[in-house]
């Protein structure tokens, strides 16, 4: 098999996976759910700055959350034979490519939950739902790898909380800034550094995640 | 010995010519600065050093990965090990800088806050390593991470703090070193520091490196 439908094929793997047992997706929507309900009775009503902040944060717990899983979720003997039959590119890029799109879909069902139990104020609801999508790509690339570092030790949870938080922070920083220019609903033109440099982190991301991994898999 | 150990005598000499000139010498006048302009001397040439050995780590991390030698593995943490150690050391001097110049040891600057970032990155690094027990998994692992966290740190600490406000200099429209800040008479002095802290950082890096494989050493059954 070609290499691009090694990923196809394992990323349909997965999609199906999740799509038979609904566990990951169900559960990190409760986690959404519940979260944004605890902020709203712990804020009540909050500005346009704590807004945004307290978005990126629950978003954040979330996608640690969902990510942290993807190599565990599996034993150890079937990832093993996955090696075997597929190469270590290949299966970096399909857990990639799925965590993308699930973080995709989280993110937008944890938007509209949030805006409808906390008011809206975004102002250029375009950008902000650009700044979503790059957020989860984002947190996809950099979770991805990590949880693949982090899946090597044995205790996983601390670890990977301490492994990802210093390194998505810098594109957290970022993000924050991207989405308050979107919700004051500033000139676009002023937001495109920001989007330059989120794209250009991911890139460089994902070639390293592409070019570690088959150090990382051997045991 | 002078062949192989001149780099050592001349950080030393480095070192100290920069700490006299560095008291004793004319600075410019300047508002606010005055006479703590001489941390300049103290403050930066740290940084200089904690970048220098954090990519020393990065390239043994990528020879181990190719080679799986065990001793590229204890070079790259311990130059980790000491980087970590000239960042507090940078912290130290620039809080005291910023305590008199900016009225606040921890003003809310990005550069300031991203080092510390770093120094979490870091330190992350050392605790992933204290949780693998085997060693060639944590050599390994750890090389794994440490070349995937050092381009963010690189954005971290160099890009980021361009885009934004910030009190240092060379960001937010605030001038570089070299426009007006840095007059002709601190020049020279300021390239000495740095180039002899660089070295010092090296030097102490190559001593706990032969501590290390002489520790090993002694471990070893035979």
């Amino acid at each position: 098999m070609s290499f691009f439908q090694q990923v196809k094929t394992l990323m349909s793997k997965d999609v199906l996976l999740e799509w038979r047992s609904k566990h990951a997706i169900n559960s990190i929507l409760l986690y959404i759910v519940s979260t944004v309900f605890v902020c709203y009775q712990a804020f009540k009503s909050v500005d346009t700055l704590v807004w945004n902040a307290l978005f990126w944060i629950i978003l954040l717990f979330a996608s640690i959350n969902a990510i942290s899983r993807s190599f565990v979720q599996e034993s150890q003997y079937r990832q093993l034979y996955y090696y075997s039959i597929a190469s270590a590119k290949a299966i970096i890029l399909s857990k990639i490519i799925y965590n993308i799109l699930l973080m995709s879909f989280l993110s937008v069902i944890a938007y509209l939950v949030y805006s409808v139990i906390f008011k809206n104020p975004v102002g250029d609801p375009l950008l902000y739902f650009t700044a979503i999508l790059l957020g989860s790509v984002s947190f996809a690339t950099v979770f991805t790898m990590v949880s693949g570092i982090s899946s090597k030790t044995g205790n996983n949870s601390t670890i990977m909380a301490i492994l990802s938080f210093p390194v998505i922070i810098p594109l957290l920083i970022v993000l924050i800034k991207l989405s308050q220019n979107a919700l004051q609903g500033l000139e676009r033109s002023t937001s495109y550094g920001e989007i330059g440099v989120l794209l250009a982190i991911n890139v460089i991301t994902i070639t390293i995640s592409l070019l570690l991994f088959p150090y990382l898999w051997r045991d | 010995m002078m062949r192989k150990s001149w780099w050592k005598v001349l950080g030393a000499v480095m070192v100290c010519s920069s700490v006299v000139a560095g008291f004793m010498g004319p600075v410019p006048v300047l508002p606010i600065l005055n006479e703590t302009i001489r941390n300049i001397y103290f403050h930066v040439p740290m940084w200089f050093t904690m970048i220098t050995l954090y990519l020393i780590s990065v390239i043994f991390s990528v020879k181990y990965l190719n080679s799986g030698e065990r001793n590229h593995d204890i070079m790259a943490v311990e130059a980790v090990n000491v980087g970590i150690l000239f960042c507090f050391l940078g912290l130290l001097t620039g809080m005291q800088w910023a305590n008199i110049t900016w009225g606040d040891p921890w003003p809310n600057d990005p550069q300031l806050n991203g080092s510390a970032i770093a120094t979490l990155m870091y330190l992350a690094y050392l605790v992933l390593r204290n949780a693998l027990e085997e060693e060639q998994k944590r050599a390994k692992i750890s090389a794994v991470y440490n070349i995937f966290a050092f381009p963010i740190m690189i954005v971290l600490i160099y890009i980021l703090p361009k885009l934004t406000d910030s009190l240092h200099p060379g960001s937010g429209g605030n001038s570089t070193f070299s426009d007006i800040d840095m007059d002709n008479n601190i020049r020279p002095v300021f390239y000495i520091a740095v180039i002899g802290w660089i070295l010092t950082g090296i030097w102490i890096f190559t001593l706990r490196y032969r501590l290390r494989l002489v520790e090993n050493n002694r471990n070893k059954l035979d």
